[in-house]
């Protein structure tokens, strides 16, 4: 637990080398974050200060730091402030304009409750086959293009609705996915620079909001019933009979409800597939577990998918060393004080899943890619503040268990079909740490081979 | 048997609710679960400790008296 708050007492944190005049360690951040946040462990111990040109960002680790920032209240380190890259691609006045509470309530999504996993699940198995259909009997795929976009389908099926998911084609999702290289360290600059990745970025919100604008129009000219949330939202009126939203707003919520999702689900989607070919030992027994289940007869369905623990194990391996958000950030709302350190009001606070989880402390031999840490009497993972992919304790990410559901829906249907190698050698395949969204650098294609007795 | 709700942990997702029924319920109004029963009988048992299991944010817990 945090020590007691002691006035405005307590020393500053200290800071790490490397620092260059005016931009501080923003560009070392955009070239290689994990060396730099690391070295912020090495040098000052689990709390340690780097510059994002103007914005100190004080970085915590380790089990006992993280617990200190994730249980802190949202009125003391707030989120929202945090983020700047997202305003642009939100859009003004969407999402980060409202007050904590109101947020809390408008990002706590329903279609995520339990009640609507069961059809989620058959959803997202449904989406995986549609992709499979023009692969024919063996051929090679980008791992990046591929997963960026089977996961739009998905949710936008599930958290937008499957009549909205029905109007959309590929184009949107290659617009989304330059939204998602929009999100360069240099926003924390200024997120209007111009750069050309802002540019791209602000040309495909423009297109997305076309995108949908024809939606809209086509289904007032075509007077479809239709019953999903973009026909809630478009019929919304103020009081003096006005609609409440216009397409541009709308545009911005559906990006923000698909935006926590998407690059996340997609790049630990292509992580787990590489991890699985990269290590046979892992790979062969989950094809086993799901042949072996399917053999039983069971459908894809939500209940068999809460039982596959060679496949649960692989994925949760692959979350640890390939976290698909490497730095978690707050704004410092008023002073915030841990152990005798004091971190002053308009500071960053940060923890990083990319070193915590990489605690030799609290996973031995850390490098190793090892699902058995999950088993049982291991269960590493249950060190909620150390195994922190999805965040911890009340900011810990709602869509954890539907994006868990997800991974072993798509893998069941995606490894009973097929067999996949890898097209490039195992060392080839890297994230892009550019942006603040990670994502796999490309090229990184793998073949598939339909199986020969695919049961 | 005592079920034990860690309210800074519930998300409200609900799994308690589809696994046991009598003992959990949600609101429409956002929040942590309600407990129908503090203290079920040894019939919920089985649905209890499976809501338990399957809890997304491990903030239930069940304890023997």
């Amino acid at each position: 637990m945090t020590a007691p708050a002691r006035g405005s007492r307590g020393r500053p944190p200290p800071r790490v080398s490397g620092a260059v005049p005016w931009l501080g360690h923003l560009l070392e951040l955009r070239r290689q974050p994990l060396e730099l946040l690391q070295r912020v462990r090495a040098e000052c111990g689990e709390v340690g200060e780097f510059r994002l040109a103007g914005r100190p960002v004080v970085l915590f680790t380790g089990p006992e730091a993280n617990e200190a920032f994730f249980r802190a209240p949202e009125e003391q380190l707030d989120q929202a402030a945090a983020y700047p890259f997202m305003t642009p691609i939100f859009g003004e006045g969407v999402v980060f304009d409202a007050n904590p509470e109101q947020r809390r309530q408008a990002l706590r999504n329903r279609s995520l409750r339990d009640q609507f996993m069961r059809g989620h699940a058959e959803v997202i198995a449904g989406e995986t086959e549609r992709m499979l259909a023009g692969w024919g009997a063996a051929g090679e795929i980008d791992l990046l293009d591929f997963f960026a976009e089977l996961t739009i389908y998905t949710s936008s099926a599930c958290l937008l609705g499957r009549e909205f998911r029905e109007e959309l084609t590929p184009e949107f999702a290659v617009a989304y996915h330059d939204l998602e290289k929009g999100t360069d360290a240099f926003a924390y600059v200024n997120p209007y620079l111009p750069l050309p990745s802002f540019r791209k970025r602000d040309r495909a919100r423009r297109r997305l909001v076309e995108l949908i604008t024809e939606i809209m129009e086509r289904r007032e000219r075509e007077g479809r019933e239709t019953q999903d949330l973009l026909h809630v939202l478009t019929r919304l009126r103020r009081a003096d009979g006005s609609p409440r939203y216009d397409a541009d707003h709308i545009t911005g919520m559906f990006i923000a409800m698909m935006f926590a999702g998407h690059h996340t689900t997609s790049g630990t989607a292509a992580w787990t597939l590489l991890e699985l070919l990269r290590h046979p030992d892992v790979g062969k027994p989950v094809v086993e577990e799901l042949d072996r289940l399917h053999a039983a007869g069971t459908p894809v369905s939500y209940q068999a998918l809460r039982e596959m623990p060679a496949l649960e194990s692989a994925i949760k391996e692959t979350l640890r060393l390939h976290p698909p958000l490497i730095l978690l950030m707050r704004k410092v709302m008023s002073d915030f004080h841990y152990k005798d350190w004091r971190i002053a009001a308009g500071k960053l606070v940060a923890a990083s899943p990319a070193v915590s989880n990489r605690l030799p402390e609290c996973f031995p031999d850390p490098e190793r890619f090892d699902p058995a840490r999950y088993g049982p009497g291991r269960e590493e993972d249950r060190q909620s503040f150390a195994w922190i992919p999805f965040g911890a304790g009340r900011h810990r990410c709602v869509g954890a268990a539907f994006a868990m559901m997800q991974l072993k829906a798509i893998f069941s249907i995606l490894l009973r079909r097929f067999e996949f190698e890898l097209a490039q050698s195992p060392g080839s395949y890297r994230n892009d740490h550019s942006k603040m969204v990670v994502q796999l650098r490309q090229p990184c294609r793998v073949r598939h081979r339909q199986r020969e007795a695919a049961p | 048997m005592r079920v034990r709700v860690d309210r800074d942990l519930c998300q409200g997702h609900g799994v308690c609710v589809s696994e046991a029924p009598e003992v959990f319920a949600l609101d429409d109004a956002l929040g942590p679960v309600r407990l129908l029963q503090d203290e079920p009988p040894e019939a919920q048992r089985a649905p209890v400790e499976q809501a338990v299991r399957y809890c997304p944010t491990h903030a239930l817990a069940l304890e023997d008296d």
